[in-house]
């Protein structure tokens, strides 16, 4: 590979160091008495109120319609994902430093089920938490239930939910992309250089 | 027309009269008609959108302090200080019953007269603003980052507590004056008519120490006249502060008479900065002078009342060089200095001129001894050697000056009920502006400060009659905004202040809004009784005292349902709200409880006493709508009879 496309995935990989930083997602809760807004971000160990004391808020308000109280530490996803990103640094390091460019392509490909994965667990941990009501809840809507969209904003009684990627999540979609430019750049090199090879046996 | 019809028209001429003076009087009093909507648009503050000054406005005999937003004269804020509050439980509750001791015990009551900004460089800083009690001598603080009372420090040797509290330049010391001078020391027990041998005033500095916390540092013994208003110096005149005095003819009785014979009585200036030497070098005598200061726990919340017993006393014929006397004309009530810190203009009420002195020439004449005799070892320095200059036809009964910072001065007249409007350098009167009616204290935002705000003036008059919609023989107090941007003063609003605001100060907003408490952190609560999360809910009993450590979250109490209380039991409920968000307040009342109910801000703890005088099942509930599910946040108490076997249990959800 070439020295080039080695510093790019090498980046690819610790770019994502930022993932423990900054949140990945975030949800967005607004409504006649929070003309600030409340809300909720999702990081990679844990989930965090935008405001000091905002989840505490939310599962005080989520309690009337008997949602069950968001607890970051019994979520087993917030335990698992910093080992994940931790491997996929490590991971991508080795590549960088000794793999050739189907390496390349194995790590993106691992990548992006995982997180293909992780939105999809993400949504049927939404799912739950907005169906899985305590049946004796004060507040019951008949038909309703409070599943905040993945992405995108919905009215949920009293509040405008809006649901976005975070920088975290931007963080690793530049990573994929460092990623993509290595394999593609290095796969140039290789045409050249059997280019040269050809012309040369030519 | 023949001469029958002529004579009959001139026998309508006096109905035409009437009609005509209906028109010129009977119409509304803002003269400028046609500036109504100009007038609407200055102080119209949209929906949702802020005033540009927070107004704190004394509420007089309610004994609170009131906060308007200005130019809207909208009603904000009502801070509970000197008297008991039901709406929050101020005074009621045990974390705060503490504030109203005095030395002559529990007093539920207080007559706030002054509010005064704590001030950094001569300009309002915004940390704190002080009020004075007049009738039972206190000084409150009261801290802006949270609008509430913190402090209430008594004033011992003093009694009507008027002249108070002013601050110093760099809010150094707070000073406080006696109005009715009294016997001072170890003998109190006098004749009333020996009031001129025995009666004394005093000057009280109180300092304002590193900690935020008020200590009262020295007392000057002072002739026993009525000291009225005060003002310390600022710029040039840094280290001086000045006290009106009346009755220098020193009367015990029909004052109004025999207080008003002196053609000129009494400014006292006062060398704080020297008298304070002479109290750190130790000089003076202790003598007996009995006090308390009350202060909040800012970890507990709870207020604890500190005793005193004696205080420093300076005096004047002892410790020369500390107190001059600036004589001025008839009966002197606000004294006023201009930003600059050079004039010291001094409204005698009973005068027809504002005497306006010069604080350069009083300091020539200390030091050319250009005195005209000595009262009490206090030298009177000659009128004629320190007056800068006279203000003529100020109105009748001048009282109280604010500066615009752009040269002028204004000055209320209570008997002709106008302000008048005098330039600081030629004495004369450039404007004058009715009033409705009889104003007091006028107040511009930072106008006793070295950098006034120029742009509002607040006329805070003594009379209402037709102002408003009557409400009965009791009316509120009427106050005006004007606006003296201009050359010439114009009426914006007329609005109703509660209680009666005898002073009121202003400040600009963005000073105090940024960085306002909104709640008080769960984990910082360290009240002995706090219950901090659910689990730490509980009710336990030692003899016939009971404590419930409850807590209050949208929308439950815990616990809710208590059994076990028994009649003659003293019943401590306290009540600690777990939210921890902005404007979540809980509300707490027992049905019979002899107090007040409790209103508990997020975060804190706050106790009510139930002594329960019959057996039965008494809920209670939350007072202040707090969620969609209010109505539910309610319990019950089963008080059984005192001989009863019935166990403490409770719990709720069970």
């Amino acid at each position: 590979m070439k020295k080039q496309n080695r510093l790019w995935m090498g980046a690819a990989a610790l770019i994502l160091i930022m993932v423990y930083l900054f949140p990945i997602w975030s949800i967005n809760l607004k409504a006649p008495q929070y003309p600030e807004g409340i809300g909720l971000n999702i990081k990679v160990n844990t989930i965090e109120g935008k405001a000091p004391n905002d989840l505490q808020n939310i599962n005080g308000l989520n309690h009337y319609i008997g949602m069950k109280v968001i607890t970051p530490g019994s979520i087993p996803e917030l335990k698992v994902m910093p080992f994940i990103f931790g491997f996929l640094i490590v991971s991508g390091l080795a590549v960088a430093i000794w793999g050739n460019r189907s390496w390349i392509l194995l790590w993106l490909s691992l990548f992006a089920v995982l997180a293909i994965v992780g939105l999809i667990d993400f949504y049927l941990w939404e799912y739950d938490y907005g169906h899985n009501l305590d049946p004796n809840a004060p507040i019951k809507v008949p038909g309703m239930s409070y599943q905040p969209p993945l992405l995108g904003t919905k009215q949920l009684l009293n509040m405008r939910t809006t649901s976005l990627p975070h920088i975290g999540f931007y963080v690793a979609l530049i990573s994929m992309g460092c990623a993509a430019w290595a394999w593609r750049s290095e796969g140039k090199a290789d045409k050249k250089k059997s280019a040269t090879v050809m012309s040369a046996a030519a | 027309m023949n001469k029958k019809q002529s004579i009959r028209w001139l026998g309508l001429l006096p109905a035409l009269a009437v009609f005509g003076l209906t028109l010129i009087y009977g119409c509304s009093s803002n003269q400028e008609f046609s500036s109504y909507g100009d007038a609407a648009r200055k102080v119209y503050v949209a929906p949702g959108e802020y005033d540009e000054f927070y107004g704190f406005f004394s509420g007089g005999y309610n004994g609170q302090l009131s906060v308007y937003g200005l130019p809207s004269g909208r009603h904000i804020y009502t801070i509970p200080v000197f008297s008991q509050a039901p709406v929050n439980g101020y005074g009621y509750n045990e974390e705060t019953k503490a504030m109203l001791q005095t030395s002559h015990g529990f007093v539920p009551w207080g007559d706030a007269h002054h509010p005064e900004l704590s001030q950094t460089d001569g300009v309002p800083d915004g940390r704190y603003v002080f009020i004075n009690e007049n009738n039972t001598p206190r000084i409150a603080k009261i801290d802006l980052k949270k609008f509430q009372t913190t402090e209430i420090l008594e004033i011992p040797n003093s009694a009507g507590n008027h002249a108070s509290p002013f601050v110093t330049q760099n809010t150094e010391y707070i000073s406080a004056a006696t109005r009715f001078s009294i016997p001072i020391g170890s003998e109190k027990d006098v004749a009333i008519d020996s009031r001129e041998e025995t009666f004394n005033g005093t000057l009280s500095f109180i300092k304002l120490q590193d900690d935020g916390n008020m200590k009262l540092d020295f007392q000057i013994l002072v002739p026993g006249f009525d000291y009225d208003l005060s003002h310390a110096g600022k710029g040039p005149s840094h280290g001086w502060s000045f006290f009106t005095s009346y009755n220098s003819e020193q009367a015990h009785t029909l004052l109004e008479i025999n207080a008003s014979k002196n053609d000129k009585d009494f400014i006292a200036a006062v060398n704080w900065k020297k008298a304070a030497e002479y109290a750190a070098q130790g000089k003076g005598t202790m003598i007996e002078g009995e006090y308390l200061r009350n202060y909040i726990d800012p970890e507990t919340h709870i207020a604890t009342t500190e005793h005193h017993s004696e205080v420093r006393m300076l005096d004047p014929r002892e410790l020369p060089g500390m107190i001059y006397f600036l004589p001025t004309p008839k009966s002197p009530h606000g004294v006023d200095v201009s930003p600059d810190g050079e004039l010291i203009a001094a409204g005698g009420k009973l005068s027809t001129v504002i005497p306006v002195h010069s604080f350069s020439k009083m300091i020539d004449a200390i030091e050319n001894e250009a005195f005209e005799g000595e009262v009490g070892g206090i030298p009177v320095l000659k009128y004629d050697a320190i007056l800068a200059g006279e203000v003529k036809d100020p109105g009748l009964g001048p009282l109280h000056t604010e500066f615009d910072g752009n040269g002028y001065a204004y000055t209320t007249a209570f008997i002709t009920s106008e302000i008048v409007k005098w330039s600081l350098e030629t004495f004369e009167v450039v404007d004058r502006i009715d009033t409705y009616y009889s104003p007091g204290h006028l107040m511009i935002p930072g106008g006793d400060s070295r950098k006034p705000e120029g742009k509002y003036l607040v006329a805070l008059n003594k009379i209402t009659k037709d102002r408003y919609l009557p409400t009965g023989p009791e009316l509120f107090h009427s106050a005006q905004l004007i606006d003296i941007s201009g050359d010439k003063m114009k009426l914006l609003l007329d609005f109703p202040t509660e209680g009666e605001p005898h002073y009121a100060q202003a400040i600009p907003a963005e000073k105090v809004m940024h960085d306002q408490v909104r709640y008080y952190r769960l984990e910082d609560n360290k009240h002995p009784y706090a219950a901090r999360n659910e689990s730490e809910a509980k009710v336990t009993r030692e003899g016939n005292v009971v404590h419930i450590n409850m807590t209050s979250i949208r929308s439950h109490f815990m616990p809710d349902n208590i059994e076990g209380i028994k009649v003659g039991d003293k019943v401590y409920i306290h009540v600690t709200n777990l939210e921890q968000d902005w404007d979540v307040p809980h509300g707490f009342a027992v049905k019979g409880a002899n107090t007040s109910e409790l209103l508990i801000m997020p975060g804190e703890t706050r106790t009510l006493v139930w002594e329960p005088g019959k057996a039965g099942i008494f809920p209670f509930y939350c007072t202040d709508f707090c969620s969609a599910l209010h109505q539910e946040m309610s319990g019950y108490i089963r008080v059984s009879p005192q001989e009863s076997d019935v166990e403490i249990a409770y719990g709720t959800g069970q």
